[in-house]
């Protein structure tokens, strides 16, 4: 018998199971689970994410956000499918792939599967060796396009990321520390379809990575809980370690940092970046045409992704010579 | 009590009786970063943890994609 806490839950007053500073709140199984529910329902609403009969496709890795997102979308009514991306770090992401199969498997839901490897011949670990660039960056370009080719091939509406208010916090720490205005006129929860995009949304932003890692453990959804072991060190997880130290000292900063953001600088910075506007910067008006290899949207004749895959295929090919 | 530990995965043995909050703080680490489960109960911080508690401490911070941009 697991300890009894003398907390109790804001709502009912029973033992809780969980206490979230932010919220100055505590809830036991039951009200923790409408509150999640209730986030999500807020952030798909506040942001017109997802229309009654859109299709929706979740972006699924195997990890605690991802299986988070998809069963609360199901929970909420929406009918959505996933799309896990094999990247080919080795046993990770072998057990990844079966958090995925297990969780969709165990709901009778839909889980497609890209894999890098067979599909466009290369893996990040290769990648990151071709470019000498960091993995991540090679991962988050791959997973962008090809989860966004998938969506448009297949029909669906939407695609929607496990994004976390940590995540998208820490995202927009970065963006701030360099003042990189472009990032922070795109960072959005939900950034409309547009030629050669879908629609794509966040709708956990409004929830903390503590809360979804709890939401997975009281519904008894199985997850990845080791790191990626290319991650290790990395500056993102730095962020979120600093932003976790000024949560601790002072509760609600994460929330008020991205919130405010949100309400009351975002809007206007991507305003001042739009082409045409007098304030808009010389010079950096930017065109899109079809990548002349995939199709996808690319400033340039060839878009990232196609690049790098060239570039870590060539690096394999003169590896193995 | 056995306490497992992630990313390493590593087990240390902490004498009890001990609250949650102060287990967090002698091995040093914040209580925004992890949740603590025992058996396969999720606790919280006032929770009082004895000597015979299997205690897990699941860290929740992860990704290395999220990068630069939205």
């Amino acid at each position: 018998m697991s300890p009894e806490s003398r907390m109790k839950c804001r709502v009912c007053r029973e033992p809780a199971v969980i206490d979230l500073r932010r919220h100055n709140a505590n809830f036991c199984h039951e009200h923790f689970v409408a509150h999640c529910e209730e986030q999500v329902r807020r952030a798909i609403r506040h942001f017109s994410m997802i229309e009654p009969g859109e299709r929706v496709v979740v972006a699924v890795s195997g990890g605690k956000d991802s299986l988070a997102l998809w069963a609360l979308l199901g929970s909420l009514g929406y009918d959505a499918d996933g799309l896990y991306v094999g990247l080919g770090i080795d046993d990770y992401s072998d057990e990844s792939h079966d958090y995925a199969r297990a969780f969709a498997d165990s709901r009778g839901l839909t889980l497609h599967v890209v894999d890098l490897a067979t599909e466009h011949g290369f893996t990040i670990p290769g990648a990151a060796a071709a470019t000498r660039r960091a993995p991540c960056g090679a991962c988050g370009l791959s997973k962008r396009h090809v989860f966004n080719a998938f969506a448009l091939e297949h029909g669906y509406d939407v695609v929607a990321t496990g994004h976390n208010l940590d995540d998208e916090a820490a995202v927009l720490f970065g963006n701030v520390l360099r003042w990189d205005l472009d990032y922070l006129a795109r960072q959005h929860p939900a950034l409309p379809a547009a030629d050669g995009f879908a629609r794509k949304v966040k709708p956990l932003y409004r929830l903390g990575e503590r809360e979804t890692a709890a939401y997975c453990v009281l519904e008894r959804i199985d997850y990845q809980v080791e790191e990626c072991p290319m991650a290790a060190g990395n500056r993102h997880l730095g962020y979120k370690e600093l932003l976790n130290d000024l949560e601790a000292r002072s509760p609600g900063s994460k929330a008020s940092f991205l919130f405010g953001f949100l309400e009351r600088a975002r809007d206007p910075i991507a305003a001042a970046r739009e082409p045409g506007r007098a304030d808009a910067p010389e010079g950096e008006v930017v065109v899109l045409r079809p990548c002349e290899v995939c199709g996808a949207p690319t400033p340039g004749d060839v878009c990232a992704f196609c690049k790098l895959r060239d570039r870590a295929v060539a690096g394999r090919t003169g590896a193995a010579e | 009590m056995k306490v497992l530990l992630r990313n390493p995965r590593r087990e240390v043995e902490v004498a009890g009786p001990t609250t949650v909050r102060a287990l967090l703080t002698s091995l040093d680490l914040n209580p925004e970063s992890v949740l603590v489960i025992v058996g396969d109960e999720l606790v919280t911080n006032d929770a009082r943890l004895q000597d015979d508690d299997a205690v897990e401490i699941r860290p929740v911070i992860s990704g290395g994609s999220g990068g630069v941009a939205a």
